[in-house]
């Protein structure tokens, strides 16, 4: 695959996708009758499914990531930007085609260990171990996360339930707990755009704090100007295809003629 | 787009991922690699456990007083019914009855909430298996552990139960340690492989309740198997044979650890002991290479 930019010195590829190919498979999702039978069906036959619908959410991408690079991934709703990340960190098994990493790409989310009837305290504890860290860093890195929320500004929430929590709040902690790690290939998920103004600002910072750490940074956003800032080159995706990879600037022209913008 | 000149041009993806030594993204881990992660992981999986039985209670009133006052329930209503009510002592006489079923009931839930937590292990918690990069066995064994530690609750109110009807504690109280232990690997082998099922077959969620009464009535929860079946013109191998099951033997050793009247020779299958560490062994081992051989596969929906 061509890459954008030459840098002779940085030229390791970290991440390497040939020919993705995912599938979700979703149950019950056909309409009609005879439900029950096709899920007898389903148990008792092997193979190809009946009553199961497939969703080919990326069809054959393939590129080549860089060290040092931050690649900002775009595309509308349901283009399979997400999928795609979830696919290089591992997480979704690959239909057909196949992703290499280097070391242990990771996805910048911890909500889904969380949970709502836990104290903030017990779930930073809960999402830092989940992230694979030791008791001991999450111990030393515990104020730290709980300063950076700012989840205490307003009186000591940390101690109440995660529910009692409004949604900022909450979003704010996730980010939080998931920020306090530092990664080989990081991936962030729409995380810009949790919390108020002056959150957005700190997390930004840190954002950048942990691509200098990281090897490699993917960035998922709806938001061109968070692009532009932090990301030198970009992918494009549609209906599960690459549309379009390179430096950033080119490639958001042709979106913004695309989306009309 | 332009290519830069590189001495990597003409090489394939898979090529250029040896030459620098890139893994396969989401590939399987040896089965020692993938008991060391998991070992590393020991502090996530207890947690995890401890945080789903404290947030099970956390609404209710009386929080975490609900733990011991579940199985108190339990067993209050088992007395009122079989002890009050029905009088009935299946030929055991009402002491060790009583005992009997309530240690019966609680050993069984312990499986029967194992299996039935392990089927939505993975399914149940598609969303963290999709955020996060942990060995998957983590969630089946962190579900059993759960519900060990609901067992050890139990256990207090067993053990008033059957002080209550004249057993006192004495040293064969002191196997109950090795006879939980070998019911939880069990359990735990058990969650695997249901787990490894339940995520390509979710609706085992809705079957597994009658296949586990089913299995609850056969292994003589209610009425002692050898009792039972004496008197009936049959081969005493089918009665070893249904006390062999696995449900059977762990509730029968618990039953003869703390209960008097429980004669080990009356009661006992042959063998008991060393049938009850190998189901242990077998179902641990094998539910456990069961769910590895898949470890790559989870979280595809």
């Amino acid at each position: 695959m061509a890459v954008a930019e030459q840098r002779a010195d940085t030229h390791i590829p970290t991440v390497i996708a040939d020919e993705l190919h995912i599938v979700y498979r979703v149950n019950g999702a056909k309409t009609g009758k005879g439900s029950a039978t096709s899920a007898l069906s389903r148990i008792v036959k092997r193979g190809e499914e009946r009553g199961v619908r497939k969703v080919h959410a990326v069809r054959g991408v393939s590129f080549v990531a860089y060290r040092g690079e931050a690649i900002g991934l775009i595309g509308s709703n349901g283009s399979g930007k997400s999928t795609l990340l979830r696919a290089i960190a591992g997480l979704l098994p690959a239909e057909k085609g196949k992703v290499y990493t280097d070391g242990q790409p990771s996805l910048l989310g911890v909500n889904a260990a969380l949970m709502n009837d836990l104290t903030g305290e017990r779930n930073v504890i809960l999402g830092g171990l989940a992230m694979g860290m030791s008791r001991e860093q999450i111990k030393s890195r515990y104020q730290e996360i709980v300063d950076f929320s700012g989840i205490n500004e307003k009186g000591d929430f940390i101690t109440l339930p995660m529910r009692t929590y409004s949604s900022g709040m909450a979003a704010r902690l996730r980010f939080s707990i998931a920020a306090a790690k530092d990664h080989d290939v990081l991936m962030i998920d729409e995380a810009l755009a949790t919390g108020d103004r002056k959150f957005q600002k700190r997390s930004e910072a840190r954002i950048r704090e942990l691509r200098k750490h990281a090897g490699t940074v993917f960035l998922v956003s709806h938001n061109n100007k968070s692009i532009r800032d932090t990301c030198d080159r970009v992918l494009w995706l549609e209906r599960g295809e690459l549309r379009m990879d390179g430096p950033t600037e080119e490639v958001l022209k042709e979106y913004e003629k695309f989306t009309g913008k | 787009m332009s290519a830069p000149p590189s001495p990597d041009d003409g090489l394939s993806p898979a090529e250029l991922a040896a030459k620098y030594g890139l893994a396969v993204s989401g590939a399987r881990p040896g089965l020692f690699e993938y008991v060391r992660q998991l070992w590393g992981r020991r502090h996530f999986i207890l947690a995890f456990s401890q945080a789903k039985l404290t947030a099970q209670y956390s609404q209710a009133k009386l929080g975490q007083l609900w733990q011991v006052a579940t199985p108190l329930l339990n067993a209050a209503v088992y007395f009122l019914i079989f002890g009050l009510i029905l009088q009935a002592d299946r030929g055991m006489g009402i002491k060790v009855y009583i005992p009997f079923l309530v240690t019966g009931v609680f050993v069984f839930t312990f499986t029967q909430s194992s299996v039935m937590a392990g089927v939505r292990a993975i399914s149940g918690n598609l969303g963290l298996v999709r955020a996060l990069h942990f060995p998957r066995a983590s969630l089946p064994i962190s579900f059993s552990l759960q519900q060990l530690q609901q067992l050890l609750f139990s256990m207090i109110v067993l053990f008033c139960v059957t002080i209550g009807f004249g057993s006192y504690p004495s040293l064969k109280w002191l196997a109950i340690v090795p006879i939980l232990a070998l019911q939880f690997l069990f359990n735990m082998g058990l969650a695997m492989i249901m787990a490894r099922l339940g995520s390509k077959t979710p609706d085992l969620a809705q079957l597994m309740p009658f296949v586990m009464r089913t299995w609850m009535y056969a292994s003589g929860v209610m009425f002692s198997i050898p009792l039972m079946l004496k008197g009936r013109d049959l081969p005493v191998w089918v009665t070893d044979v249904l006390q062999w099951n696995p449900a059977a033997i762990y509730m029968d050793l618990m039953r003869w650890a703390l209960i008097d009247g429980y004669e080990w020779d009356v009661n006992m299958p042959p063998y008991a002991w060393a049938v009850a560490v190998a189901w242990a062994v077998l179902v641990a081992v094998g539910g456990f290479v069961y769910f590895w051989k898949a470890e790559e596969r989870y979280g595809r929906g």
